[in-house]
Parts: structure tokens; C-alpha cells; sequence
């Protein structure tokens, strides 16, 4: 499918989706194609807005917060609290003490599992995962255990990609001290039934942790009516600046755990901690932290803000219907996923063919999936296979560029089957 | 033929391919013209690790000279240990130590070898130096 120069213009500036056009690194071509850009569950696009504010930071107000008391230090601290109480407002928080700037989703869950391992678990107590989990929410979670000598304990799922909520209930006991659990996860696209697991964790008294990485650009967010104890994001793949993130956490609970990072070691009891560190939220940011980052996600969030979550889950649900009947017409090609509630990825495998050698012929057509174990080995054992290959959505993709990844997935598949 | 006659042999045919899609296309050609390699030698120890897909690299040592059988679990991984393969099997351990793999960039695949790129070609390179250098060692120390 060769394409002509004035298709190429035409595509560049279809108006398919006029959000597209607020994206300049959309409009480029590579090896000679347009670029689609199918790989948002691992970064989006940003903005020019987003983009904008970054420049407009370093040449007016760049300098170091909570510090000075010079103007520019003031102006900077403004806006980076300016920014928390924004992010408090976006997921519905009780404050915005509630909000801790982050490096991203990686940070946040390392810093809560750390400092659970310093909170009293001792090898009588359990976590609790889920099969589906970002390595990033396992690890952590293993090193706790290795410290303390806690049991991990995972919750099975379906073929279909859905936790076996029954297998989910036997496994919560008085030892479990934290559920941690994606609310949509980030290879198969499903959305578990996130409030009715914090439920049942809070009916046996365990916390509970939400990894939103791939939910707050899809799902409107509010912690009050999850009742979770702990969520977290990173900024990047919500149209943000990358290395920045969220964690929030009920103060009940930032109060009580010890500090991250700074002599933790010598922390034994919470009445020491509480007379020795410094008030919330400052109490999890040692360090400068992203100011440039943390005053930029506002701007990320404003911008969802002005288009609406509502709107922007129900244009990616079309998406994802399109995109589904799209693929499963070409023969050889297996959906991995078919949860009945999904959002943001769509994940495939095509049999007789490796998702590798997809990747590499997609990538030559200008289109962009990421194809592996995506970060969760353990979902490739579940189904025996060496990987998948990924399309997933953002708010600036159209039937258009779907299209052209369902022919080019049409002609990878004829290249090597 | 000597290794960099096979390397402009293999030049030649990509010459005409100036579409990615047609070079792909030779590569999985490639893939399929290697010759098989016996299930039994699929073994962990001679996986090439740093590539995302499986690549199995079996060396051979017959009357002085280095032989190689290669496969893996994906075809276009398969098809560029194949041209490897055919540029520098059948040579001594010093020929293929000192080999300047020249064909690579001319056939527009220098891309791969960056060693950030997940399909292995460097490490597939580097593994069949490793062997020729282990036994070009061996034999240096025998004589
Ligand atoms: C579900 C999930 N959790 C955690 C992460 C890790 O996020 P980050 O690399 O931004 O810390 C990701 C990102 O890929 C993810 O999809």
C-alpha cells in the first residue's frame, strides 16, 4: 500500500480527529509513511499546550520552591502547589496533603511497599497481587516479602483476562496487609471491578493499593468513592512531562507509615516517626524534586479537563469496538484479552508468527505497537505464548489510523504465514 | 569463495531491494532457504541472549574450519542469523575473527546493530566471534 503525496497531505491533516491536530509530533512521517501512533499505554504524545508551558517555565519562572523567599521562588512554589491541588481536585482527594509528587507509577509503589516493610508486617502477614500486575507492582511487593518474610499471594484470572473474583474472596484472610491491584491493566486492556475489591480487602481490615497507570486517561477517578488507600500514576502517559507522578494516599495513612527516603533504618515505632519528620506531603519528597514536571502535569490535566473524561472514555470505547472487529476479521489472529470490560490496549497474537517479526514490519509501515511481554512475563506463561502485540489508544487516534493498522497487520500476517 | 566475496554476493541481491518491505521479504526468503537445525540441539546453552526473540547458535568445529546452524522461534531474527551464517560458516576460527562485516551497513540493516535494538544482530555477531576467538585460542596454545 503505497501512498501517494497528496494522500500523505491529506492524511497529515485529516480531520478525523481535529484533537490530533494539537499534537505536533503526529504529524511526521517515518521510513517515508505517516506516522500512527499506537503505542500510548507506554507513552503519549504531548500537546503543544503541555509543550508551551515547558518552555514558558524555564524562561520565566525556573528556580528552586519551598526555599526562597525571592519572587521567582514564590512564584515557582505557587505553581507546583497550585498544581497538587489540581491533581487533589482531578481524583476527587479529601486534600491535597493527600498528594505526593512522584517519579512516576514505578516510584509510588516502590515508596509504599517500602515503607510497609518498615510498618510492622512481619512473616505471619500476605500481600496480595493480581496475575495480571506490571512487573512494576510485583517487585516491590517481592522485595517487601523478601525482607519481612510476608507471603505473596496472586489472584488467578480467566482465560478471558478477568480475576477470578471467588478465588480472590478464599484468599482474603486476617494475614493480608495490602491488596495491590491495576485497575486496568496495561496488556489486556481489562478493567477489573476495582471498588467492589477494595470492598471486600477493607471488610477484612487489609489496604489497599490502585495502580492507575493505564486508568486515569481513560476512566474519570474518584478516590472518595473508591475508598482506596493508596493510587498511583505517572504523568507521561496522561499527555503529561515524563519522570513525574502520583502517588495518593489517605493521610490517615501518610501520617502513620515512616518516611521514604532519609534514615529510615533507625525507624522502629510510629510515635518516633511522628515526632521526628516533617509534615504532609513534604514528608515523601526529599530532595528538588521535578518542579518543572509537577507544575506541567496541571497543564496535561487541564487539557483532559477541557475535553472531558466522560467524552474521551466513550470516543475510546468506539475505538476499541472498531479496532476489535477490525483485527479479528484477519485470519490467524487471536485476541489475548476478551474481558468484557476493557479500555486503552488491545493486545493480539497471530498464529505462526512471532510478535517480533510483526513489530518490525508494522515499524516499516510507519506504525508504531510495541510487541513483547509488555512487563508482565507472567501473563505470557498464562497463555504459553512468547509475547503479544500491543495497539493501544489515545484520545488523538482515529478509525483512520486503525485502519491502517489493521491492513498493515493484514499484510505483515500474508508476509509471514 | 572467501567471506567477502559471500558479503558482496549478498550485497548485490539487496541492491535492487530499495523498499523496506522487499528487503524484509528477502530476509524471510533467507529464513526459510536455512537449513534446519535438529531439535535436540536447541538447548538454553546456545541461545544468543539480548534478542526478544529466541535465536539458537550452534557451532561446529570440522578439520580447521568453524560451521554454524541457527535458528529461532521468529522469522526475521531467523533470516538475519541466516545471512550471517552464510557469510561466516566454513572458514577458520582466524578468518572469521578478523572478518569485517562490511555487508551489514551496505545492505542498509546497520540499524540493527545498535546494541539498544532488541533484535540481537550485534549480539548474534558477537557470539560467532566469541566461539572463533575461543578456538583460535585453543589452537594457538596446542601448536
Ligand atoms: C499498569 C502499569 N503499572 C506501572 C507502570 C509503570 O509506570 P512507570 O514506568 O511510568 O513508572 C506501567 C507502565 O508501563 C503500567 O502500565
Amino acid at each position: 500500500m503505497e501512498l501517494k503525496s497528496e494522500d500523505v497531505q491529506e492524511y497529515l491533516s485529516y480531520q478525523g480527529n481535529p484533537v490530533r491536530e494539537q499534537f505536533p509530533s503526529l504529524n511526521q512521517m517515518v521510513y517515508g509513511k505517516p506516522l500512527i501512533y499506537l503505542d500510548n499505554a507506554a507513552t503519549t504524545q504531548k500537546p503543544w499546550k503541555v509543550i508551551n508551558a515547558v518552555q514558558e517555565y524555564y524562561t520565566t519562572i525556573n528556580s528552586n520552591i519551598h526555599r526562597g523567599v525571592h519572587y521567582l521562588s514564590q512564584k515557582a512554589t505557587d505553581a507546583y502547589e497550585l498544581s497538587r491541588t489540581t491533581i487533589a481536585t482531578f481524583i476527587n482527594a479529601k486534600n491535597s496533603r493527600e498528594v505526593i509528587f512522584t517519579k512516576g507509577t514505578t516510584e509510588g509503589i516502590n515508596l509504599v511497599a517500602d515503607c510497609f516493610s518498615r510498618y510492622g508486617i512481619t512473616d505471619k502477614d500476605s500481600v496480595i497481587i493480581s496475575s495480571f500486575e506490571h512487573h512494576s507492582n510485583i517487585v516491590p511487593w517481592q522485595m517487601l516479602c523478601d525482607k519481612t518474610g510476608a507471603r505473596l499471594k496472586v489472584i488467578p484470572m480467566n482465560e478471558d483476562g478477568e480475576l477470578l473474583m471467588d478465588d480472590y474472596k478464599a484468599l482474603l484472610d486476617d494475614t493480608v496487609k495490602i491488596v495491590a491491584i491495576s485497575y486496568v491493566s496495561n496488556t489486556l486492556g481489562t478493567i477489573n471491578p476495582i471498588k467492589e475489591i477494595i470492598d471486600l480487602a477493607h471488610q477484612i481490615g487489609s489496604a489497599v493499593l490502585v495502580d492507575a497507570a493505564q486508568a486515569v486517561q481513560h476512566l474519570a477517578i474518584d478516590v472518595k468513592d473508591l475508598d482506596c488507600d493508596f493510587l498511583v500514576f505517572s504523568g507521561h502517559k496522561m499527555y503529561g512531562p515524563t519522570g513525574i507522578g502520583i502517588l495518593y494516599g489517605k493521610e490517615e495513612w501518610l501520617e502513620k507509615l515512616p518516611p521514604y527516603q532519609g534514615g529510615g533504618d533507625m525507624i522502629k515505632t510510629v510515635s518516633f516517626v511522628k515526632t521526628e519528620y516533617n509534615e504532609l506531603p513534604f514528608k515523601f519528597e526529599a530532595g528538588t524534586p521535578h518542579i518543572e514536571g509537577a507544575i506541567n502535569l496541571k497543564v496535561a490535566i487541564d487539557f483532559i479537563n477541557e475535553i472531558g473524561l466522560e467524552q474521551i472514555a466513550a470516543f475510546e470505547q468506539g475505538l476499541m469496538s472498531y479496532a476489535t472487529t477490525a483485527v479479528q476479521e484477519i485470519p490467524g489472529v487471536n485476541i489475548i484479552g476478551r474481558a468484557k470490560a476493557k479500555t486503552g490496549s488491545l493486545s493480539l497474537s497471530v498464529t505462526g508468527a512471532h510478535p517480533y517479526d510483526i513489530g518490525v514490519l508494522l515499524d516499516k509501515m510507519g506504525i508504531a505497537v510495541r510487541t513483547g511481554h509488555h512487563c508482565t512475563q507472567p501473563i505470557m506463561d498464562f497463555y504459553c505464548i512468547p509475547g503479544t502485540v500491543r495497539a493501544s489508544f489515545a484520545l488523538y487516534n482515529s478509525t483512520l489510523d486503525v485502519d491502517r493498522f489493521a491492513e498493515g497487520l493484514k499484510r505483515a500476517v500474508n508476509m509471514l504465514v | 569463495m572467501t567471506i567477502n566475496e559471500k558479503q558482496d554476493e549478498l550485497v548485490e541481491e539487496f541492491e535492487f531491494l530499495s523498499d523496506w518491505m522487499d528487503k524484509y521479504e528477502h530476509i524471510i526468503g533467507e529464513a526459510k532457504e536455512l537449513p534446519e537445525m535438529q531439535e535436540d540441539l536447541k538447548q538454553d546453552k546456545y541461545i544468543i541472549k539480548g534478542c526478544q526473540s529466541k535465536v539458537w547458535l550452534y557451532p561446529e568445529y570440522k578439520d580447521g574450519k568453524l560451521y554454524f546452524k541457527a535458528d529461532s522461534d521468529a522469522i526475521i531474527s531467523k533470516g538475519l542469523v541466516g545471512l550471517i551464517v552464510r557469510v561466516l560458516s566454513g572458514y577458520t576460527p582466524e578468518e572469521i575473527q578478523t572478518a569485517d562485516l562490511y555487508f551489514i551497513d551496505k545492505i542498509g540493516l546497520k540499524e540493527h546493530l545498535s546494541p539498544t535494538r532488541s533484535n540481537g544482530l550485534l549480539a548474534m555477531v558477537k557470539q560467532i566471534k566469541l566461539y572463533a576467538l575461543a578456538l583460535s585460542t585453543a589452537n594457538k596454545v596446542q601448536q
